[in-house]
């Protein structure tokens, strides 16, 4: 029986059944790879494979192979880091905290946003280890019981509390994640045979169907959306405690952890709404990723956008008030020093561009969503890029300062997480269901067009 | 012992001494092995079972090879070496003229680091970076292994017969026979060389130095009716003018001059007096950039300014061209002021003989003969004649020249005229070297003996009369190498060893009945000298002088003039193969690994030419040109360019070849001296810009205070002048930032506080100390490459600052200048000729160390003696603490610099295996991707600590120093416990300078265990 509100815009469009549902994300697991997909899958394999030669180049060299220096210690690799942890960050934000919101048009764009939030942390965490002069001792930030006498981990050290926030982010990320295919697992399972059918079957862990199993699912869903809300704030604040519990000026800021989760938000989205905007069309899922769908995203990317730009003002802001000269020639060198056209860039892409999103036909043109989409994350991987080393190429001591400019070898290991993240996503998207069908099955009563 | 009567047994089976016991007692294992034997009941699973364990172990055990171990124990120790305990011998480096006592520390055999030697009045226990890196050069594998003849190996036996027959036949002929050397100051040599003229009468000995102070020579023969260079005692003089003498780098005996100057530089509670330095130069030279006041001038206005003091001084005056400058009268103001007569020096490092006799004369005036120069323990470091070395290099190309034999020099590379004497040298009949690689001369003789280094050899040296140094092997010859002096020797026929040669001639001559052992151990000995020269009459031709002088120089010459200059690393190319040398920073432009054509912005400008650009250097007279880069230098005199010499080698080794180029046939003979001065044209190349690698490349100080400076009368006035005391805002008020902390002091250090003080009035920014530091630290060097990617690795860094004109003009006032509406770019421009500020930057050991908290595996940590410590094996790499290093001192190893020889080449003393035993065994080779930084030569801590504690006591101030205070020639640089009250460290920091000290970046409350004096400037605001 379909009770679809007058007033609120459908959610799915053009009259889908519950059948129709499970047929058209099913489709896309059972059928043959089309050849986008494989053109696709090949070219992401390329990047992963080129990027990885660069990575084992930059192990077995040498973090010199950078282009860091003595003053510049982290650069891009720190930048790519914050970057994709920052892109995760809309997952969780969809899963978890729109669950709890009861936002219902979430339904369609959890899984994906779930799967990439996965991916991204997955990439950010290479970086982790890429960036260590000695990787293969990378494991002795944790906290694991070791005979190297009263050696200790340095539970100071932003470092160390990025360890837990990154693990814990992304365990609970995976098990919210999996946790929510199950069910749909337990769909492809039914229809498909053969070995599909004991794969599914194992992955889908024997899912019966009850009223106790989806009663428990529920349960389980709300206790991990209620674990990982706070996660959405704690991940990027401690991430941004890299920095702001430094003393390095322009590091050096206790606006950062607000600052940094409103980025992350903001980068997330747009991230989301590129990989949405090409998936619901190579998948023919128009009508499940509507163009409300849409414009819902761009408004909080417009919301954030304007935080994160109202950050930055406060930055300089501050800098002035503080009489810090430090910090103030931190700022100026910021927007006038050699750096300025990543200052620039940043600007344009992340204050001014999604200022466009007011327009409401802006917001819900495809073509400008896809640009502005990439635009703004590009100049959220400045924005970062900006704090990190244009913070650090000029600090206190002027004897100092210098410049860093990258390496084959830095634009390598970027791309090898850009491989890595599309050779997930690819696999995600083919094998897995895209869309949460046994959610967006809550909703069809409710909130889709009539037919 | 003897009360330990107890008695253990294995077992109660001995107690019972039962006779199976006692039958079994002497086996291996006693008891049976629970092995059952196999005869008896076949083998049952349990033993399969043990001997299966048993046999895979042992196969697999047997499969894993046994690390090879390459240390060889002594078979039989020597008396004298204790594995693990350095030995120091005194010693004596010598290269051409220049000097310096040393202490030759060894260990297990190998000498490892240089140290001054304190006993030593002429050095007073200073060195310089030259000195420092010597220890490097004994180990270049591409010193030649053995004698050569005609380029290939020989023997000794054969070079020997061959050279012998070939003097025999030249000496027998009476054809010319000539000894070509740089400034010999060994007398034994000198008397092996006399035996070897006595053999063969028609033998010559020439004495040419690269750098040329044959004017002051000739000027004091003219002048005195001796030939010689006078003593300076800078630490006599109120007021010093130097035109063109970089006597704190270059010029003669820096090391000597550097601590007396120091002298007159350093304050403290009860000496608030300093003397006034004046200097008249083209390049900014490191004695001009510690100048009070400083004048750029062209070579070609040089002689005209001497006359004009010279006018202003004496009585009588000359016609030439009148100056009017503004530090010329503050100069001659401050030189006739009645309180400074006889305490006053002029000096000139012209090799114009008119200008030196107008020094002379200047001096005389003012009564500095006496007491800030003497004449009675003239200096012997420079003796080079250019006249006869000129004639030399005529009668080699004239063909007169039958035999010829190169001690110590490399006139083909060094000479203005090299090229000539290269191309004439093939056809000398006879021609020897006794270089120890195949240089530029070497390559072209027949015949190469190699000498020893000097730290393999016996040797000795007399730098000013009456002061006698003594040089003794550390190290037996690595390679088939043989004395000099000992081939001379036997070549005439007398076959004693060196070693007996010296001793005697010690004995008979030197020593007066003293202690030879004990001359052997001190290294030096000094005899009282009595034969002066009367000074107060002086031979002064006016006329003559007037008419040079006016004839040589111009005060308003056009066309661009070219100024030859020695480095403070790489100097006049001796050391060219020494990577230490070749990757110092120069104290100045603070490139590495090049020369280049220092040029003023303004000039440069003026020429459309950038940093960067590749021009070519074309001599008016002569034509030789080269093609080097364009490195904008504040404080250069416009209309000028200078070039360093000691570049360009083509025949050094892997480090020294084809780095620069070579700027000596640049110099020209003007009157028959050398003159480091010529006229070019400058024509840009175009094509890509070339990268100069300089450690430094942002050259002010943007109005922040990190060096906090103020003018003598200021200090006087208030000895905190100039310093900057930051306070924060707080809800009480506003506080001193060590009294704003949220933290209760977390460390303490009840025992020791080791801690520094540096004075940035007695630092001259020489780099002796960073040398020294990567000498004891085993500090890789990186390359030119690496330099350019800002990498390198010195754990001691010497930050040069230059004033700018957007600076606020009054010192003590910070951060001003954006309220005064002067943007920060114009902030970034060095003045035209700045004031200029070195600052000896290392890890300020932070007992509240930013660095400490970042590390996620605490692999820096703070001691409980105030060190901020780096264990590079927990080191994961993350640089955090490099980056949150307000003082960015933390070096990272980008790569692995060590046994990585097709990356790493230059970096020889890790990538060689000869190489590597310059390596500190005390201090471990860092590997790929850890932190470093330095320690505080922690390693010569804990060997101070520890013979403290086997002798029972506590540590003595001064016992335990780091490489960088013990290199130090001036003492500006101050270790110890500050816990020790009586310790210099607390006296200067809390007794003497309490004002004047304060820490960089103390806003930060980092609180630094070193700390920084002002540096004051003996300037007037007025």
């Amino acid at each position: 029986m379909q009770v679809t509100s007058s007033v609120r815009p459908p959610l799915v469009t053009n009259g889908k059944t519950k059948k129709d549902v499970t047929n058209d994300i099913c489709k896309q697991v059972e059928g043959a790879p089309s050849t986008a997909w494989k053109i696709s899958f090949a070219m992401a394999l390329i990047t992963l494979f080129y990027g990885g030669y660069c990575l084992w180049t930059t192990w077995y060299m040498g973090i010199g192979m950078w282009g860091l220096n003595k003053t510049i210690g982290w650069s891009w690799d720190i930048t790519n880091f914050v970057w994709w942890v920052g892109i995760g960050h809309a997952g969780t934000l969809i899963s978890a905290v729109l669950l709890l919101f009861r936002q219902k048009w979430r339904t369609s764009i959890n899984r994906a946003a779930e799967a990439m939030t996965i991916f991204a942390v997955i990439c950010a965490a290479t970086f982790i280890i890429a960036h260590m002069g000695r990787p293969w001792v990378g494991h002795w930030v944790l906290p694991l019981p070791n005979n190297n006498g009263s050696l200790w981990q340095n539970f100071n050290s932003a470092l160390m509390w990025d360890v837990f926030a990154i693990s814990t982010y992304f365990t609970v990320s995976l098990v919210f994640w999996y946790v929510g295919l199950i069910p749909d697992f337990a769909t492809i399972r039914e229809r498909a045979t053969g070995i599909r059918r004991v794969i599914y079957g194992a992955l889908s862990m024997n899912w019966d169907g009850s009223a106790k199993t989806w009663s428990r699912y529920e349960a389980v869903s709300l206790v991990l959306a209620g674990v990982s809300t706070p996660l959405v704030l704690s991940v990027h604040t401690i991430v941004s405690m890299d920095f702001a519990t430094s003393l390095i000026p322009g590091w050096h800021t206790t606006i950062f952890p607000p600052y940094f989760v409103a980025g992350a938000i903001f980068s997330g989205f747009a991230m989301v709404l590129t990989l949405m905007l090409v998936t619901r069309v190579v998948f023919k899922l128009e009508d499940y990723i509507t163009i409300n769908h849409i414009e819902s995203m761009n408004k909080i990317i417009v919301l954030t956008g304007s935080i994160v730009g109202i950050a930055y003002i406060t930055e300089f802001f501050i800098a002035w008030y503080s009489g810090v000269p430090y910090e103030k020639y931190a700022f100026i060198n910021r927007a006038f020093g050699p750096y300025w056209w990543a200052y620039a860039s940043m600007m344009t892409c992340n204050v001014i561009s999604p200022q466009l999103f007011w327009f409401r036909k802006v917001r819900t043109s495809i073509l400008w969503t896809f640009i502005l989409s990439i635009v703004v994350n590009i100049g959220m991987w400045f924005e970062r890029f900006v704090i990190i080393c244009t913070s650090l190429h000029r600090d206190f001591l002027p004897s100092s300062w210098s410049y860093f400019s990258p390496t084959l070898y830095d634009v390598g290991d970027y791309l090898f997480t850009f491989g890595l993240f599309f050779t997930c996503f690819l696999l995600f998207a083919k094998y897995f269901p895209v869309i949460n069908m046994a959610e967006v099955k809550t909703i069809i009563d409710s909130s889709s067009e009539k037919k | 012992m003897k009360d330990n009567n107890k008695v253990f047994w294995k077992g109660v089976e001995e107690l019972g001494n039962s006779p199976e016991f006692v039958k079994n007692a002497q086996n291996e294992f006693p008891e049976f092995l629970p092995v059952k034997s196999s005869s008896a009941e076949g083998t049952d699973r349990r033993d399969f079972l043990k001997l299966l364990g048993f046999s895979v172990a042992a196969v697999s055990l047997a499969a894993c090879e046994a690390p090879v171990k390459k240390a060889i124990p002594y078979l039989n120790k020597p008396e004298e070496i204790e594995p693990g305990i350095a030995n120091y011998y005194a010693s004596t480096y010598v290269d051409g003229g220049e000097y310096c006592s040393v202490l030759v520390k060894t260990r297990e055999g190998r000498p490892i680091k240089i140290e001054g030697n304190k006993l030593s009045n002429v050095t007073k226990g200073g060195t310089n970076a030259r000195v420092q890196a010597s220890v490097l050069s004994l180990y270049d594998t591409a010193r030649i292994q053995g004698p050569l003849i005609k380029g290939k190996p020989a023997t000794w036996e054969q070079l020997d017969k061959q050279v012998a027959d070939q003097l025999s036949i030249v000496g027998g002929t009476a054809g010319e026979i000539r000894i070509v050397s740089q400034t010999i100051l060994s007398p034994t040599t000198k008397k092996a060389i006399e035996q070897f003229k006595a053999k063969y009468p028609s033998t010559q000995h020439i004495q040419y130095d690269s750098n040329s102070s044959y004017g002051i020579l000739k000027a004091n023969e003219i002048s005195f009716g001796k030939a010689v260079i006078p003593s300076y005692d800078f630490s006599k003089a109120s007021v010093i003018v130097g035109f063109g003498a970089d006597f704190l780098g270059t010029w003669i005996s820096p090391i000597e001059y550097v601590s007396q100057y120091a002298e007159t530089r350093r304050l403290s509670k009860t000496k608030k007096t300093m003397s006034q330095h004046f200097q008249f130069e083209t390049a900014l030279s490191l004695t001009g950039s510690n100048a009070d006041y400083r004048q750029p001038i062209k070579p070609s206005q040089e002689g005209l300014f001497v006359a004009e003091l010279y006018n202003r001084i004496a009585a009588a005056k000359l016609g030439t061209t009148s100056i009017k400058n503004d530090t010329l009268d503050k100069a001659a103001k401050a030189l006739l002021k009645a309180s400074n007569r006889g305490k006053s020096l002029v000096v000139s490092g012209s090799n114009d003989v008119n200008v030196q006799l107008l020094v002379n004369e200047i001096n005389k005036e003012l009564g500095n003969y006496g007491s800030t120069i003497s004449l009675a323990t003239p200096s012997y470091q420079k003796q080079g004649n250019d006249e006869a070395m000129n004639t030399l290099i005529n009668d080699v190309v004239a063909g007169k020249v039958k035999a010829i034999i190169f001690y110590g020099a490399n006139p083909v590379f060094d000479h203005a005229r090299g090229a000539e004497l290269a191309k004439a040298l093939p056809s000398v009949g006879l021609s020897i070297s006794f270089a120890d690689r195949a240089d530029e001369t070497a390559s072209l003789a027949k015949f190469v003996a190699p000498d020893h280094h000097y730290l393999e050899a016996w040797g000795d040296a007399e730098p000013k009369a009456g002061s006698y140094s003594l040089g003794q092997p550390a190290i037996s010859p690595i390679f088939k190498t043989r004395a000099a002096q000992e081939s001379l020797l036997s070549w005439s026929g007398d076959t004693t060893s060196y070693y007996a040669y010296l001793k005697s001639n010690w004995e008979s001559s030197i020593l007066a009945g003293a202690s030879w052992d004990r001359a052997l151990q001190d290294g030096v000995f000094e005899v009282a000298t009595v034969s002066g020269i009367d000074t107060s009459i002086s031979n002064f031709d006016r006329s003559s002088v007037e008419a040079g002088i006016s004839k040589a120089y111009n005060a308003n010459a056009s066309g661009i003039e070219l100024k030859l200059y020695e480095k403070i690393g790489v100097g006049t190319g001796s050391q060219a193969n020494n990577p230490w040398l070749q990757e110092l920073p120069d104290p100045i432009s603070k490139a590495t690994w090049d020369n280049y054509v220092a040029i003023s912005a303004a000039y440069a400008e003026k020429l459309s030419l950038a940093q960067g650009d590749i021009v070519t250097v074309k001599a008016d007279k002569g034509g030789y040109s080269i093609d080097l880069p364009v490195l904008v230098q504040p404080g250069q005199a416009p209309g000028t360019v200078s070039i360093a010499i000691g570049y360009g080698r083509t025949n050094a080794g892997k480090c020294g070849d084809n780095v620069g180029q070579n700027a000596y046939p640049f110099a020209r003979f003007v009157d028959g001296f050398v003159s480091n001065t010529a006229i070019v044209s400058i024509t840009p190349k175009g094509g890509d810009k070339y990268q100069i690698a300089q450690t430094q490349t942002h050259q002010t100080l943007m109005a922040r205070p990190i060096i906090q400076d103020a003018t003598l009368e200021e200090y006087i006035n208030n000895p905190a002048a100039g310093r900057f005391i930051p306070k924060i805002s707080t809800p009480d008020g506003k506080k001193a930032p060590a009294l704003v902390d949220i933290w209760k002091d977390q460390h303490h250090q009840p025992n020791h506080l080791w801690s520094m003080s540096i004075d940035l009035n007695t630092c001259l920014g020489c780099g002796a100390c960073v040398i020294a530091c990567q000498a004891e630290n085993n500090v890789p060097v990186v390359g030119k490459r690496e330099v350019l990617n800002a990498r390198e690795m010195h754990w001691i860094r010497i930050d040069r600052y230059y004033s700018s004109d957007a600076e606020p003009k009054e010192t003590g006032k910070y951060f001003t200048n954006d309220k005064e509406g002067i943007g920060y770019g114009t902030l970034e421009i060095p003045s035209e000729n700045p004031q200029v500020t070195f600052q000896p930057m290392m890890c300020q050991h932070c007992n509240h160390a930013p660095c400490e908290t970042v590390c996620p595996v605490a692999a820096t940590t703070h001691s409980s003696e105030g060190l901020n410590q780096m264990t590079y094996n927990r080191c994961i790499g993350t640089r955090y603490c490099a980056n949150n290093c307000p003082y960015k001192v933390r070096r990272f190893n980008w790569f692995k610099y060590f046994d990585n020889e097709e990356a790493f080449d230059k970096n020889v003393a890790m990538n060689t295996s000869l190489g590597r035993m310059v390596l500190n065994p005390d201090v471990t080779v860092r590997s790929r991707g850890v932190m470093e930084k330095c320690s505080f030569c922690v390693q010569k801590i804990q060997e101070g600590k520890l013979k403290a504690k086997k002798e029972k006591r506590h540590i003595v101030d001064g016992e335990v120093t780091t490489a960088c205070a013990a290199a130090c020639a001036t003492g500006a640089i101050l270790f110890g416990d500050l816990r020790d009250v009586e310790g210099k460290v607390y006296q200067e920091r809390h007794v003497n300078n309490e004002e004047r000290t304060y820490t960089v970046l103390e806003e930060l409350n980092v609180q630094p265990n070193v700390t920084y004096l002002t540096k004051i400037r003996n300037i007037s605001n007025a």
